[in-house]
C-alpha cells in the first residue's frame, strides 16, 4: 500500500514540475472557527537542488491523457508507465503535508482523460471536498482544463484561490505545429469566463460583505519558452495582452526543457535557455512594475532582448538623449527608467530628497547600483560623467566592471579582433 | 570617570527598567549585560537592575506615544537579537527618540539607527525562515512536534502564525539551543520548560504510526520535484543554508 503511493507521487510529482507557478500568495484566506490552514502572504517551505522554490504540493492527478502535444512528458505518444491518484489519495496527503508545515497548499493539475469535463470535474471535487469536508483553508491552485464548461468553471472558482490555464505556445502558429489537436479559443474561453465572474464577484463584495470568496488569487498562464522559433516581441506581446485584456495575476515563462527527439523541437541534449527566460522576466517586470510600454522594449526593429545586458540598460542605451537624469529634481517615473535604480531605491530617493540634496554618498547608501547609474544622472556633486560616450563604450565599461553571472561569454571582448 | 556596568536578567520588561533608571539616575557613561553574559572585571561601579513592571510599563506606553506600531515592534525584534551590545544600542535609540521633536526611526544617516534597522531585518528574515523551516513530526500521543535551533530568539514573533494556521492540532515547537517552547492545547499557546530536552529520532517508538510513511513521501516529492538539467547549486544553498539542514526532513 504504502509503496504504491510512493510510486505514484514520484510519477506524478515528475509530471508536474515542469509547470513553474509556485505562488501560494495573493489570498486572505482566514481560519475560521479552529479549523485547519490559513493563507496570506505565502511561505516558500523549501527549495529544490534547481534554486526552485517549494511552497505548494504540485501534483497532477493523473497522467493519462488524450492529447499527443510534442513538448509535454504526458503526451499519448510517450511510452511512460500511466497512474492516477483517486480523491481521496490526494486529498490524504495534502492535508498530512500541511499539519507537518511542509506546505502551503494544493496546486493540482491533470492529464485530460476522457473529455474536459470529466476531467475538471474531478479536480473540481478535491478543492470541494478539501473545503467543506475537511475546513481547509490553506492555499488551492487548481489548473483549468481547456474547454471545461462554465458551471464547472464556476464551482472551481468557489473553492479555489487560483486558478490557471496554460497557453504553453507564445503564438497560434506554434500551438497548431507542436499541439494540433488543441486550439486557443478552448483555452481563452474559461480565461475569460472567470475574468467576467471575478469582476462580478468584486461588483458584489462592494455592496454585500458577506459574499463568499470567488478565485480570490485571480488567474496566471503560462508560456514555454524556445521550443519554436518565436520572437522575444511575439512573447511579450501576448504576455501584454494576457496582462491587460484577462487582468491576469501573473505570467510565467518556462525555459522548454528538451524531453524527446521530436524533429520539431530542440533535441535532447539541447541546453534550457535559462538567461533567455531571466530576460524575459525582467521585461515584465519592467511592464508591471516600471511603467514601461512593452513596444518601449521590444519591437520591430529589436524584436529580440540583449541576453548579456538586461532590458532596462539595453532600452536605456537606446535612448540616451534622455539622460542624464538629475536625481533630485526627476519625478519618480523617470528615476524608475535609470539602470541601477530599483524600485525600492527610487521610493528611498523621493523619500530622502525631502530633507537634503543627494550626493553620490546618500545614493551608495540608499543602496543603487552606482557603477550603472553613474553613466546616466547627476546629483549634488561636481563629479559625474562628463564624457561624451557612446551606447557602445558604456556597455563596455559597465560589462567590464561588473561580475555578474550572466557575462561569461561575453561576445565584446572579442571586438579586439 | 569609569564606566558603570549595568547588569540585568536579561528579559524585556528588565531591559525596559533599566531605561527608567537611566533617567532617574542621570547615568551617562555605562554599560549593560545580561547576568548570563560574562562581564568585564572594571574598575568602575557595578549596578544591577531588577525588573521593575511599572517602571518598564512608563517607559514603554511613552515609547508608543512617540513611536509608530512597525517601529515599537522593531525594538522588540532587535532586542531578540540577543547579540552582544544589542541593549547599549537600543537604549541610545530609545533616549534618540525621547529627545527627538519629530520622528528618528528613518534618519538613517544616525549609525544607530541605521543598524538597529539592520538588525531589525536579520530578525525578521529568521522568523520567516522559522515558519518555512518548522517540520513537525507527529508524536503516539496526538501531538506535531518540532524541534529549531534558531539564530535568533524567534519564538514569540512565530507564536501568532503557527497559532492561526494549526487551530486544529496539538502541536509544540521547542527551541533547543535556549530550553523553552510553546505548546498549543488546542485551547491557548503556552511557555514550556522541558526538564529533559526531547529527542525524538525517527527510529523511536514515540512517533505515530503513518509518521515515516509521510516523511518519505516528502522525501519522494521533493526528490522528483527537481529538474535536473536546471541544477543550480550556489542558488539553492542561499535559499537553504546548510545550518538548518538538521532539522528538514527533506535534506536528511
Amino acid at each position: 500500500m504504502s509503496e504504491r503511493i510512493r510510486e505514484k507521487l514520484s510519477i506524478l510529482a515528475d509530471a508536474a514540475k515542469y509547470d513553474v507557478s509556485c505562488s501560494s500568495s495573493g489570498s486572505n484566506r482566514k481560519n475560521h472557527n479552529k479549523s485547519l490552514g490559513d493563507a496570506g502572504n505565502g511561505i516558500c517551505h523549501t527549495y529544490t537542488e534547481d534554486g526552485r522554490c517549494v511552497s505548494l504540493l504540485k501534483i497532477l492527478l493523473t497522467n493519462f491523457c488524450i492529447y499527443d502535444c510534442a513538448y509535454c512528458v504526458t503526451r499519448k505518444s510517450n511510452d511512460i508507465r500511466r497512474v492516477a491518484f483517486t480523491v481521496q489519495e490526494v486529498i490524504d496527503l495534502t492535508i498530512n503535508f500541511y499539519r507537518r508545515n511542509y506546505i502551503e497548499g494544493l496546486f493540482l493539475s491533470s492529464g485530460i482523460f476522457k473529455n474536459a469535463d470529466y476531467t475538471m470535474e474531478r479536480l473540481v471535487q478535491v478543492a470541494k471536498k478539501l473545503r467543506l469536508e475537511h475546513k481547509f483553508n490553506g492555499y488551492i491552485h487548481l489548473k483549468s482544463i481547456p474547454g471545461a464548461s462554465n458551471e464547472l468553471m464556476h464551482e472551481a472558482g468557489l473553492y479555489a484561490d487560483r486558478l490557471s490555464i496554460n497557453i504553453e505556445m507564445p503564438t497560434e502558429s506554434g500551438l497548431k505545429l507542436l499541439a494540433p489537436d488543441k486550439n486557443r479559443n478552448d483555452m481563452i474561453q474559461p480565461i475569460n469566463y472567470l475574468k467576467n465572474e471575478i469582476i462580478l464577484h468584486n461588483d458584489q463584495k462592494k455592496l454585500i460583505k458577506k459574499t463568499p470568496m470567488f478565485a480570490p488569487a485571480g488567474q496566471s498562464t503560462q508560456m514555454i519558452i524556445g521550443a519554436t522559433a518565436e520572437s522575444d516581441k511575439d512573447i511579450m506581446l501576448t504576455a501584454d495582452k494576457f496582462y491587460k485584456d484577462f487582468n491576469l495575476k501573473r505570467v510565467y515563462y518556462s525555459g522548454f526543457v528538451p524531453i524527446s527527439n521530436d524533429k520539431r523541437l530542440p533535441g535532447l541534449g539541447s541546453s534550457v535557455p535559462m538567461i533567455r527566460e531571466n530576460r524575459l522576466y525582467q521585461t515584465d517586470w519592467l511592464m508591471r512594475f516600471y511603467g514601461f510600454n512593452v513596444k518601449e522594449l521590444l519591437n520591430d526593429s529589436n524584436p529580440h532582448l540583449d541576453l548579456d545586458i538586461d532590458p532596462k540598460l539595453s532600452w536605456a542605451l537606446r535612448n540616451l538623449s534622455q539622460f542624464p537624469v538629475d536625481i533630485n529634481k526627476a519625478d519618480l517615473q523617470i528615476l524608475l527608467r535609470i539602470p541601477g535604480i530599483g524600485l525600492q531605491s527610487a521610493y528611498k530617493i523621493v523619500q530622502g530628497r525631502k530633507f537634503q540634496k543627494l550626493n553620490w554618498e546618500h545614493l551608495k547608501k540608499i543602496g543603487i547600483a552606482v557603477n550603472r547609474a553613474k553613466y546616466f544622472i547627476t546629483c549634488n556633486s561636481h563629479a559625474y560623467e562628463r564624457r561624451d560616450l557612446t551606447a557602445m563604450n558604456i556597455k563596455q565599461y559597465i560589462l567590464s566592471g561588473s561580475s555578474g553571472k550572466n557575462i561569461k561569454n561575453n561576445p565584446y571582448q572579442l571586438n579586439l579582433f | 570617570m569609569a564606566i558603570t556596568t549595568i547588569i540585568y536578567d536579561g528579559s524585556w520588561e528588565g531591559l525596559l527598567t533599566i531605561v527608567f533608571e537611566v533617567y532617574d539616575r542621570k547615568l551617562s557613561d555605562f554599560r549593560v549585560y545580561r547576568i548570563s553574559e560574562s562581564q568585564p572585571a572594571l574598575f568602575g561601579e557595578t549596578l544591577l537592575i531588577n525588573i521593575d513592571q511599572s517602571k518598564a510599563l512608563r517607559v514603554w506606553d511613552g515609547l508608543k506615544k512617540k513611536l509608530n506600531g512597525p517601529a515599537c515592534r522593531n525594538l522588540f525584534s532587535c532586542y531578540l537579537s540577543e547579540l552582544k551590545g544589542v541593549e547599549d544600542l537600543l537604549i541610545e535609540f530609545i533616549q534618540l527618540v525621547f529627545s527627538s521633536v519629530g520622528s528618528v526611526e528613518k534618519s538613517f544617516t544616525n549609525p544607530c539607527v541605521l543598524r538597529l534597522s539592520q538588525i531589525g531585518k536579520m530578525v525578521h528574515r529568521e522568523k520567516h525562515r522559522m515558519e518555512a523551516f518548522v517540520r513537525f513530526k507527529l508524536t503516539k500521543d496526538e501531538i506535531y512536534y518540532a524541534a529549531i535551533e534558531p539564530d535568533y530568539n524567534v519564538i514569540p514573533l512565530i507564536l501568532n502564525h503557527f497559532k492561526n494556521r494549526y487551530a486544529d492540532q496539538k502541536w509544540l515547537i521547542y527551541d533547543l539551543k535556549r530550553g523553552y517552547g510553546i505548546y498549543y492545547d488546542l485551547n491557548f499557546v503556552e511557555e514550556i520548560t522541558l526538564d529533559k530536552k526531547p529527542h525524538i529520532n525517527p527510529e523511536s517508538n514515540l512517533l505515530e504510526d503513518s509518521e515515516i510513511l509521510y516523511q518519505n513521501l516528502w522525501k519522494d516529492y521533493f526528490e522528483n520535484a527537481n529538474i535536473k538539467s536546471r541544477k543550480n547549486t550556489s542558488l539553492h544553498l542561499k535559499h537553504v543554508p546548510v545550518r538548518y539542514w538538521k532539522y528538514l526532513i527533506e535534506k536528511n
